[in-house]
């Protein structure tokens, strides 16, 4: 059982924009482009940045929400295996890439279909934004917990009622809410809901999207404990989604930065936030506010929106608003480069001066 | 009305812009009365930054709401008072407006109390261009002096241009026709001025003939509209009507200067423009624009940045801030992000369910909160710093159909005593400044013990 | 927010039929729903005991007796209480029976409408694509195409009588059913818990039948119930023009077609065959009424704004 749980590479997802009279495809939304990202079992990477970076859509494509437009997703494959595939894939011979591709077709989450997909997707699950959203309105609290193994009838329907009330205990529910409708719920127990059905298959890797943006304060603390709990409890592998760096800081090991369809920075969270080296970090970390009314700092604050996916920027796509742009950021576009052994990489031509 | 301090509440000095004082509003919904506000007392003062902090439910929109009195069905504001101190001239004369008529809330909205929202993209009408919402609110509120600069520039092109030009000739034929609009505003400005000053003497007396005065007196003031004369048909007639395209031109002269002293790069495009070719943080100006154009006294800001991502916040906070120093007297501003608070506010008031819990200033709140909410909600909060496992405040925030007596914290209050499932504890001065509804700080129960 | 329920209730009564209760109650609290919902009924009950009211007199219950062959109508006697027709055609007797034939066009069509307006409603909006193109550009066909025009080449088609109505009806009546549908399945398909059902490896059908219909159904049920009241009489207007069942069929439509002819009355007098207008008019439009404010009332119960949920 190696350690690495997912491996993400070079994932692409891009969404055509028709246009003209006959509907060509004239350009494409970059939702990701480009990424690669590699998961260990058991810790908690978590995955920052705005409206319009892609964050969501890379998470949805890992659990195959969404079709990947092009690019490899692994999971739980052996890492020599992966290697030789990819290496295959990246050869210039055209021969020994259709090797690759006929290797990658059994490993590739991208490429699974019936059977394959479907025992995948007993170990990958998600947890959603808005609790609201996500539980169906016209089901009872029994039937949303159980629906990951009825869908696939992995339980016998005697012994659903026991799995659930198992699992609605685990998440600090009791056993008078089993027959009832997620209105009668509030935000936070709705979320709790939606976790016992997240944890109904014995899930390897958990996709944490926003799980606490739609909740109150201090319920979300209550949530934020809850899942530490259950991924010690349970080995758990999570990839928390989120705009809100102080939750990702409390409860990631590591920290993927994304802007506009790629990572930017990527490294162990206590580093990057005492040293973060590429300027969106930094006027991402600045911009926080912080509920301490004596903290003096120096806010970065950025000019412009944030671009449009279709035309991003040449170059580094950061330059039009870093402020440290130079000829080179708006000529090249920086690859994610290994600044430490530790795993600590950026996308930065300049990272070294600043 | 005087200002009076009150031993239950934070004072009134002053400096007051704003004071509500037991505010009971209620919600007459299918499902039962939503007791939303449970006699909520806050003071805002000039030329600060007044925060309003709670969770979902806690009341701090119903509040500011309430104070401006744009609670819709099934919503009432059932019990007690909201005085405005907009007259900055006589400080010590207050209006309290939970009795006003509608027309006289629609004349101080937008032109001394202005609010912008959580989600600007609902906020904004789709289908009116930038610089036509922006332009209404000087359409509504400042049209006399609109009209007056118009004339004025068309009287110096005239004064430009040949005798036999014939563009004189129309300048001046419209120049008359605003002429004779700007007399109805000022006639009718006039009317309620002298109405607002019997008013304002009216309040001071708290009889019944007064009272009975004062309602007359509301009723004829929602009577009372600019009759332009002349204008009026011309108004009307299709081609007449376009004696008004200079004072179109006018506003929107004005409309563009707005949005460029708001920081909006290329403002003549952007005032062109729909809401929907804009970017969220765009809109958020657009709508700040529009609260502004009539230089209110008070700002009120529900959540403004709630909605947008983390460096357009940084960027609507520090335009917020430059405003205050140079453009706004005060800022009410609610949140549930304490950041934000520690940020942006000098006073601040934390709700929970309808009750305001504590209120003091925000470097006394931080360094010693004093309600057992507070302590917990900051507790609760991942900071930078974090190192032990975050705290939580067990229980969820109550249903406030029917909501729990007493203290309305009392059933997830780590230090509930008796009375706190009993009395509702009042507000005391727990120190200068430091004001605190919990049983456990001497002074808050209201029975003699 | 705490719970609503007690839990000691909560196990005495299932979830679904404290929901149902729900649902009734709210629909009882309006006036007007009441008021139709008492119209339908007591409409269903004269059908229901049609065979008791008027006893028929021959073989097929749906032929009117005629007693006389005059053509003039009679206005309302002992023996024709509510007069008769053109040919003597006994109104009662006609209205009676009419009201079965009312409900078996109203129920079937509309009922014959929602099962094919689901179906294809639903391939169009859960799986898009080329099967969405080519449903909506067939029901683009049906909407181009005039309906009365449609309506009498297929019965000179089929040929006439109630069963060519009914058929008619089914197959121009099934369009609106499909794009309404089709719309609520578009929003409901991009929620969350559609994924997260997807997560779970629901198959597609599993989706379409679980998830998608039972949260998109309410604006098809309420335009189904609305529908019935104008089914009945787009029927009675094809009947009106000729299309429908015989002369002397039990079908209110065609009653107000055999009086079609009275309707100006005489030089002297224009009101003198009232009876014969006003009559079979009003019955028809009380029936449709109940139909309209039942309807009405389902949408309101059932509009999400309003429900609070």
């Amino acid at each position: 059982m190696s350690t690495t749980l997912l491996d993400v590479r070079a994932l692409r997802k891009y969404y055509p924009v028709t246009g003209g009279v006959f509907r060509r495809r004239i350009a494409d939304v970059r939702a990701v482009d480009g990424v690669d990202l590699k998961l260990d079992r058991g810790e908690c990477v978590g995955l920052v940045g705005e409206s319009g970076c892609g964050k969501t859509t890379l998470g949805k494509a890992i659990l195959r929400l969404h079709d990947a437009t092009d690019g490899r997703i692994y999971f739980g494959q052996a890492p020599a295996q992966v290697e030789r595939a990819e290496a295959l894939l990246a050869s210039a011979d055209p021969a020994e890439r259709a090797q690759g591709r006929a290797m990658a077709r059994s490993m590739d989450l991208n490429r699974m279909r019936g059977r394959a997909l479907l025992a995948l997707r007993r170990k990958i699950q998600v947890v959603f934004q808005d609790p609201t959203n996500s539980l169906d309105p016209r089901m009872l609290v029994k039937h949303i917990v159980a629906e990951p193994l009825t869908a696939q009838r992995l339980v016998s329907a005697r012994d659903i009622e026991d799995r659930v009330l198992e699992l609605l205990a685990i998440v600090g529910l009791t056993p008078d809410h089993l027959m009832r409708y997620p209105h009668e719920f509030s935000g936070g127990q709705r979320q709790r809901i939606a976790i016992a059905r997240a944890l109904a298959t014995s899930p390897e890797f958990i996709l944490m999207d926003e799980p606490t943006s739609a909740l109150d304060v201090s319920v979300q603390a209550q949530i934020l404990n809850l899942l530490k709990k259950l991924q010690q409890e349970f080995h758990l592998t999570y990839l928390f989604v989120t705009h809100h760096l102080l939750v990702v800081k409390y409860i990631s090991n590591r920290i993927a930065v994304m802007y506009l369809g790629k990572i930017v920075e990527l490294g162990p969270t206590a580093q990057i936030f005492e040293r973060p080296l590429h300027p969106y970090t930094r006027a991402l970390l600045s911009a926080i506010p912080v509920p301490d009314p004596e903290s003096r700092r120096e806010k970065i604050i950025l000019t412009g929106d944030v671009p449009n996916p279709i035309h991003p920027p040449s170059g580094c796509r950061f330059h039009p608003r870093c402020p440290h742009a130079r000829e080179i950021c708006r000529a090249a576009e920086p690859p994610l480069l290994a600044v430490d052994p530790g795993g600590r990489t950026v996308a930065c031509h300049r990272w070294r001066e600043i | 009305m005087e200002p009076h301090a009150e031993p239950t509440a934070p004072a009134a000095g002053a400096g007051t812009l704003a004071q509500t004082r037991d505010l009971f509003t209620n919600f007459y919904t299918f499902e039962g009365v939503v007791r939303a506000l449970n006699g909520v007392s806050i003071v805002v003062n000039r030329g600060e930054t007044y925060g309003l902090v709670g969770e979902s439910g806690c009341g701090k929109s119903v509040t500011v709401r309430s104070l401006m009195r744009l609670v819709q069905q099934p919503g009432r504001i059932d019990s007690g008072k909201i005085v405005l101190f907009l007259n900055a001239a006589n400080r010590s004369r207050g209006i309290e407006i939970v009795e006003r008529t509608e027309t006289y809330m629609q004349s101080i909205r937008g032109s001394d109390i202005s609010m912008i929202f959580q989600e600007p993209g609902a906020a904004l009408n789709p289908v009116m261009s930038v610089r036509e919402q922006v332009g209404e609110s000087y359409r509504f509120h400042r049209m006399e002096q609109m009209i007056g600069e118009t004339i004025e520039r068309l009287e110096k092109d005239r004064q430009g241009m040949a005798g036999a030009d014939p563009r004189r000739a129309l300048r001046r034929m419209q120049a008359a026709f605003l002429r004779a609009e700007r007399e109805g505003y000022r006639r009718c400005a006039a009317r309620i001025t002298a109405i607002d000053d019997e008013l304002y003497g009216l309040e001071e007396r708290g009889d019944a003939e007064a009272r009975d005065r004062t309602h007359a007196l509301d009723r004829a003031r929602d009577r009372t509209h600019p009759r332009g004369g002349s204008s009026a048909v011309a108004r009307r007639v299709p081609v007449l009507r376009r004696y008004r395209r200079p004072l179109d031109a006018t506003i929107h002269g004005h409309v563009v200067e707005l949005l460029r002293s708001l920081g909006i790069p290329n403002p003549e495009n952007v005032a062109q423009r729909y809401p929907h070719e804009l970017s969220g943080g765009m809109q958020q100006r657009i709508v700040i624009a529009m609260a502004l154009a009539c230089h209110p006294t008070l700002l009120v800001a529900d959540e403004p940045t709630s909605n947008l991502d983390v460096t357009i916040q940084a960027q609507i906070v520090e335009l917020i801030k430059d405003l205050k120093r140079t453009a706004i007297s005060s800022v009410l501003f609610i949140t549930h992000d304490l950041g934000l608070v520690a940020e942006v506010c000098d006073r601040v008031t934390v709700m929970y369910a309808g009750d305001v819990s504590e209120t003091a200033t925000v470097k006394d709140l931080f360094r010693k909160p004093l309600h057992p909410y507070t302590q917990g909600l900051l507790a609760s909060v991942p900071k930078v710093q974090q190192v032990e496992e975050l705290s939580m405040i067990p229980g969820a925030v109550p249903n406030l159909i029917r909501p729990p007596q007493g203290c309305r914290f009392h059933p997830r209050c780590p230090m509930r005593m008796d009375i706190c499932e009993r009395e509702k504890p009042a507000t005391v001065e727990h120190e200068a400044g430091h004001w605190v509804a919990c049983h456990r700080y001497p002074g808050s129960a209201r029975s003699a013990s | 927010m705490v719970t609503k329920t007690d839990p000691r209730h909560v196990r005495t009564v299932h979830p679904r039929l404290r929901e149902l209760l729900f649902t009734v109650r709210r629909f009882l609290k309006n006036p007007l729903s009441v008021i139709g919902l008492a119209l339908v009924v007591i409409f269903g009950v004269i059908a229901l005991i049609a065979p008791v009211l008027e006893p028929p007199r021959y073989p097929d219950p749906y032929r009117i007796p005629h007693t006389g062959f005059r053509i003039q109508p009679s206005p309302p006697s002992p023996e024709h209480p509510l007069g008769t027709m053109q040919q003597q055609y006994d109104m009662l007797y006609g209205l009676v029976w009419g009201a079965r034939s009312a409900f078996r066009i109203g129920v079937v069509v509309v009922a014959a409408n929602l099962l094919i307006g689901i179906l294809l409603g639903l391939l169009a909006g859960y799986f898009g694509g080329a099967l969405d193109e080519v449903i909506m550009r067939v029901t683009d066909i049906f909407f181009a195409i005039p309906f009365l025009v449609m309506a009498m080449a297929l019965v000179v088609a089929i040929g006439r009588g109630l069963k060519a109505v009914i058929a008619v009806l089914i197959i121009l009546g099934w369009p609106s059913y499909t794009r309404v549908l089709r719309s609520d399945i578009l929003v409901t398909r991009s929620r969350d818990f559609i994924m997260a059902a997807r997560a779970s490896g629901a198959s597609h059908l599993r989706i379409m039948f679980t998830h998608v219909l039972p949260n998109a159904m309410y604006s098809v049920l309420i335009l189904a119930s609305l529908n019935i009241g104008s089914t009945i009489l787009t029927a009675a207007a094809l009947s009106f023009l000729g299309l429908g069942s015989e002369t002397g069929t039990a079908d209110w439509g065609q009653i107000v077609s055999l009086c079609r002819n009275w309707i100006v009355g005489t030089p002297t007098d224009r009101f003198a065959y009232w009876y014969v207008v006003f009559i079979p008019g009003f019955v028809i439009a009380l029936f449709v009424l109940g139909w309209n404010l039942m309807g009405d009332a389902v949408r309101d119960v059932f509009d999400p704004r309003m429900r609070r949920r």
